[in-house]
């Protein structure tokens, strides 16, 4: 997200010298112009539509264009809705330090021991994300539920006489769920950033008297931090805005912050709101990434 | 001499720690095709017996043909689309150096890392702004907008290992720009360019939430699959059309990785590496 952002500001700081451009450049920019211009209509468009209906007012049909923050405080003061945001945050921050944790001995695995079936190891990683993901969360629904796979084969094996009936419809099963989802998302980049280490500091390391845990903590870990950071990102960030796990096995008390903006512009019709709750998460989950970047760099990316 | 034996069996801890990680994420996807098989209307251990009749079902059910017919049409567009506007990109930034390049090209990824909701409500509130009526089509905007970042990352790898010298060696030949691209340019990138085709289709075949929100009356098959999941007498033909689901994405995969590994080998990379898959 910092990222983009500073992307954004080198734009904004780039526009003024376009009438110099070489020819280069107006060869690229031409090139790129297709896939710039859906990407602004298809994408800056809506967004900047979304932020202006949040400051806007809807009664049934009738938009009300006068300029408000009513939905905003709304969206931030309602107990519902706090309640609904804290929840979002709780179980995605919850789901990506599980999942980053569980990830690490994996990549650390595969970069450091597996020699030549690499690509293979990671093409079996990547297959369970390539299948349907409606079907993949639907599928713990089906092992979690009361007659499901999991009651029903701790119920044959005598291990419990009735069904369990907390493991399904609760938060728990919303963050197991995300964590089974997303974890090859958090594989990958911390395999990338272990694999660029230059294996002879490891050996430096080693001959300068450093045992194996001081020589993780002191070269391996922080160097591999900005791949930690990476897949922080990439697990919270979508995380936070699901849909689907939510309402397939969260019950009422694991609903999330975006099937509320999904009931604002359907059964609710007051798009105005949802689009101030939208806006908002956005603000808030920018706001961590941007904190989780810059406590990465601080922390990592040199040997300590 | 500690240290080799601690070495030894940590690496021993790691292997049976990679192989339970392994087994965690297949686990739900084994489900699948044992449970379509299985001759029983509830999906719940202990298995019943073999049938292929929940298969026979999907074959008879009118509606779910009308939305595989609709996510093909769906899929296939999206593919076509984004890989064009994909190789656009791609080849732009491989060639060429412009002012803001970098935020053109982190403005064209941004997709990746936005929440889909946040993508389908800003579309859905265009869209519905603008007055247009919600179909095929515009599911197909929402897909390519999503698709073509995956586009970009595969076929950046394409165009990077292609050498400009053949292409200056056509034109010093004689062939026009067009000429150039069908003749030498094209046929290099080939493998990076069935590989993008293949990943999109497969990302547009599987997609729900987009989907969900701008479909119109037409569905396309997550959708479908959505609505059948409120109904426990259809969860075993559901299983059924997923066991298909999940043999197609696999095979598409593997097709997908062939060509990728081909597009690398032909710029004389190491092809069982893992560069470009990244």
């Amino acid at each position: 997200m910092a990222r983009t952002m500073y992307r954004w500001c080198s734009v904004m700081g780039d526009a003024q010298i376009v009438p110099s451009l070489s020819q280069e450049s107006r060869q690229g920019l031409t090139l790129i112009s297709p896939t710039l211009i859906y990407a602004l209509i298809m994408l800056a468009a809506p967004l900047a539509m979304v932020v202006a209906f949040s400051f806007w007012t809807q009664n049934y049909l009738d938009l009300d264009k006068t300029l408000t923050f009513d939905n905003y405080r709304e969206a931030w003061t309602q107990p519902i809705f706090q309640v609904l945001m804290w929840r979002s945050l709780r179980i995605s921050l919850i789901v990506t330090a599980t999942t980053v944790v569980l990830a690490f001995p994996v990549a650390y695995y595969l970069s450091f021991h597996v020699r030549s079936r690499k690509a293979l190891w990671l093409f079996l990683i990547t297959v369970p994300f390539w299948t349907s993901y409606l079907l993949r969360v639907f599928l713990w629904k089906v092992i979690l539920g009361y007659n499901g796979v999991f009651n029903s084969a701790l119920m044959n094996l005598g291990i419990i006489d009735e069904p369990l009936t907390f493991i399904l419809y609760n938060a728990n099963a919303v963050v197991l769920t995300l964590a089974h989802a997303w974890a090859p998302f958090a594989i990958l980049p911390i395999f990338v950033a272990l694999e660029k280490i230059d294996r002879s500091l490891l050996e430096a390391a080693e001959d300068l008297g450093d045992g194996p845990v001081r020589r993780f903590f002191r070269i391996t870990l922080p160097l591999a931090m900005p791949g930690v950071v990476a897949s922080t990102l990439i697990v919270l960030i979508p995380t936070v805005g699901d849909y689907i796990t939510p309402k397939l096995v969260g019950g009422t008390d694991g609903l999330m912050v975006a099937n509320m903006i999904q009931v604002q512009f359907g059964k609710a019709n007051n798009a105005p709101l949802g689009a101030a709750l939208a806006v908002s998460s956005m603000i808030v989950v920018a706001a961590i990434s941007i904190g989780i970047y810059f406590a990465g760099r601080k922390f990592g990316g040199k040997i300590r | 001499m500690m240290g080799r034996a601690m070495r030894y069996a940590s690496a021993r801890w790691l292997v049976v720690y990679a192989v339970a990680y392994m087994i965690f994420l297949y686990a739900p996807v084994i489900l699948l095709p044992l449970f379509a098989f299985n001759d029983g209307t509830v999906v719940a251990f202990p298995l019943t017996g073999f049938t292929t009749k929940w298969f026979g079902l999907l074959w008879s059910t009118e509606a779910l043909h009308g939305a595989v017919r609709n996510s093909a049409f769906v899929a296939v567009s999206t593919a076509l689309i984004s890989t064009v506007l994909g190789a656009c990109a791609a080849r732009s930034a491989s060639k060429y150096r412009f002012p803001g390049q970098r935020g053109v090209m982190g403005f064209i990824m941004l997709p990746l890392v936005l929440p889909e909701i946040i993508v389908a409500v800003a579309l859905l509130v265009m869209l519905i702004q603008l007055g247009m009526s919600l179909s095929l089509w515009t599911v197909i905007a929402g897909h390519v907008l999503i698709c073509t970042p995956f586009s970009i990352a595969i076929l950046s790898s394409a165009f990077a290992g292609l050498e400009d010298s053949l292409e200056e060696a056509s034109f010093d030949l004689g062939e026009t720009r067009w000429g150039t691209f069908r003749r030498v340019t094209l046929p290099l990138i080939m493998p990076g360019v069935i590989s993008s085709l293949l990943i999109t289709f497969t990302i547009s075949l599987d997609e729900f939430i987009i989907a969900f929100f701008l479909t119109g009356t037409d569905v396309t098959l997550p959708v479908y699959i959505w609505s059948q999941l409120r109904f426990p007498s259809k969860l075993p033909s559901v299983m059924a059309l997923g066991t298909i689901l999940l043999v197609l994405s696999v095979a598409l995969l593997m097709v997908a990785e062939v060509f990728r590994r081909r597009a690398v080998r032909r710029q004389g990379m190491d092809g069982g590496s893992t560069q470009g898959l990244i």
